[in-house]
């Protein structure tokens, strides 16, 4: 017998959770750059929110709304200068159920 | 917002926060506790198992009221290659004591609980408050804090730094380095939901009895890590997490990482037809002792995670949490009972007081482990529990073969992976890391 475990994907994963987006206020950005250095292409694997990707011009992207805060980009990146990173104003961003 | 001054803030309702806001409500001071998240636990992330020793000296009657699942009676280690695992089992009845020592928890609703009695003890206590920057006078000394809700710097004697891994507060002001990426690891979970029921027959529990699984090998690819599933009252938490400097160097995923985990032989039957409710992701601390920043100064204290009081060989870190901010709170309570100002000198007297308790002493026993299993990863997650793996399966089929010669290509296996030099050297390394 076979035993099924269910297999998501990320982004399924996240919606499983909640989340309060602060629209328009996205509180990691990554600033304009024209190659990305290894660390931050690492992002767009190693983030576990999958929130990092690469354009077509091979430049990385990032869409935080699916953000949990954990701050690996942050440890990864923000010394460096490559992302700017702050948690969401008060409230806003994941709200765990369970933790 | 806020106009009086506060005897102490305390940033952050996690466990740090909630134990030292606890420890100085309840004996009397002032004090105003601040909470990012819409609800104390909506940010945090725990395995999570809970030690009753640490909060029972915080709140004695705690088994009364708060939100427990499970109590441990079995522990499993794992070492896994890809199709099966060896295993170290310990179960005793001795743990369906009255008082049992550890518990399985729930951190959003555990968290609520603890910070209702932070409340209860006296304290005040806002949510959905981010606190943007330190307030200094102009000796450096912290004044205050300044939130991004409107209003000008709030004033306190003290402040609390429970800010947990991230540390934004403290390493923006300077106060603490960054958290780098080989002294902290990612860790994601998953919440799987079951009737208690088959939990009880799969575990082979009764009641609330609950067991946790630790394990290691090749489910981190070669990565320092560790994966886990403890089991709640009607779920299971499992998760696994690893150094962030692994994960950058080797670009595996973390999800993908979990969900093999999950199709692992080994664990798949254990969560078959569960329910997946909820995924997260958090930091740990595992830089340990060589990684314990500067504790106090002039109107501050650092607790908890952010002071990377973390014992990541044992995965204790909630009660290095709790008791780091009871004797911040007691250090704190002491200097204002004496009507002493909190200058760096006399909140020395929380270094002194964490220094003599199991915290510090802890992390210096294991000061040497982080470096160790970060530099010899590859065999101590990879080499060796293949070996295991095969030195078992070697000694359990009956296949004609003498025990003599299986025994030798047992240890010519070893050899051969490791060479006899570096086993003893890792034996050596792992033993005086350990003692
Ligand atoms: C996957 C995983 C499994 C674990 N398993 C175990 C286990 O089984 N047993 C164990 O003992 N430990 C375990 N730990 C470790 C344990 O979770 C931590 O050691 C513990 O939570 C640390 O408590 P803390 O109060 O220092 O930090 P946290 O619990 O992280 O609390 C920090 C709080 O501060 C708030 N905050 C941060 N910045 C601000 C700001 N600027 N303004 C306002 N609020 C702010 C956050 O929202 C949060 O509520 C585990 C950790 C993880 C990630
Ligand atoms: S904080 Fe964590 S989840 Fe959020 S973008 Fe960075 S790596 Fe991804």
């Amino acid at each position: 017998m076979t035993i099924a475990v269910a297999e998501l994907r990320v982004e399924d994963k996240l919606f499983l959770n909640r989340y309060l987006v602060d629209a328009g206020g996205p509180h990691i950005k990554v600033r304009p750059h024209e190659k990305p250095s290894p660390n931050l292409i690492a992002l767009t694997r190693v983030c576990p929110a999958k929130c990092y990707e690469l354009n077509d011009k091979g430049q990385v992207e990032i869409t935080a709304d699916g953000c949990m805060e954990c701050g690996t980009c942050r440890v990864l990146c923000e010394a460096s200068g490559e992302i700017e990173w702050n948690y969401p104003r008060g409230g806003f961003g994941v709200l765990f159920k369970f933790g | 917002m806020i106009e009086e001054k506060f005897d102490a803030i305390v940033i952050g309702a996690g466990m740090s926060g909630n134990a030292a806001a606890y420890t100085m409500a309840s004996r009397g001071m002032k004090v105003l506790q601040l909470e990012r998240g819409e609800y104390p636990g909506s940010k945090n992330v725990q395995g999570a198992i809970m030690y009753a020793d640490m909060l029972e000296k915080i709140i004695p009657d705690f088994r009364e009221d708060a939100p427990l699942e499970r109590h441990a009676v079995e522990q499993r280690f794992w070492m896994m290659d890809d199709t099966s695992h060896t295993g170290m089992h310990y179960r005793s009845d001795d743990f369906n004591e009255a008082m049992p020592n550890r518990y399985t928890i729930i951190r959003a609703q555990f968290d609520k609980w603890f910070s209702r009695k932070v409340r209860e003890a006296g304290a005040t206590v806002l949510c959905e408050t981010t606190v943007t920057e330190l307030a200094h006078d102009t000796k450096g000394k912290v004044i205050g804090v300044r939130t991004d809700r409107a209003g000008d710097v709030i004033f306190a004697d003290v402040v609390v730094l429970a800010e947990g891994v991230n540390g934004l507060l403290g390493t923006r002001a300077g106060l603490r380095e960054m958290p780098k990426p080989e002294t902290v690891a990612l860790a994601v979970k998953e919440m799987h939901f079951l009737p208690e029921e088959v939990i009880g027959e799969r575990f082979g529990l009764k009641g609330n009895e609950g067991c946790v699984i630790e394990a290691a090998g090749t489910i981190s690819r070669g990565m320092t890590g560790l994966a886990f599933l403890y089991t709640n009252r009607e779920s299971i938490s499992l998760g696994i997490g690893c150094l962030v400097s692994d994960f950058a160097s080797t670009t595996e995923s973390p999800y993908a990482l979990l969900d093999a985990f999950k199709r692992h032989p080994s664990v798949r039957p254990l969560i078959a037809g569960s329910e997946v409710k909820e995924y997260t992701a958090h930091l740990i601390p595992e830089g340990g002792y060589k990684a314990i920043p500067q504790l106090f100064g002039d109107g501050w204290v650092v607790v908890g995670d952010a002071a990377q009081l973390n014992n990541a060989v044992h995965r204790e870190g909630s009660n290095l949490a709790m008791t780091s901010g009871r004797i911040a709170g007691e250090a704190i309570f002491q200097i204002n009972s004496r009507g002493d100002p909190m200058t760096k000198e006399n909140l020395a007297l929380y270094k002194t007081m964490l220094d003599n308790s199991f915290v510090v002493k802890d992390l210096m026993k294991y000061k040497d482990m982080p470096v160790l299993l970060h530099t010899h990863s590859r065999h101590f997650f990879m080499t060796y529990p293949q070996l295991m793996s095969l030195a078992a399966q070697n000694f359990m089929r009956v296949d004609g073969t003498p025990k003599i010669e299986k025994e030798k290509a047992t240890t010519a296996a070893f050899i051969k992976a490791r060479s006899r030099w570096g086993l003893v050297s890792d034996a050596v390394r792992l033993a005086f890391a350990w003692r």
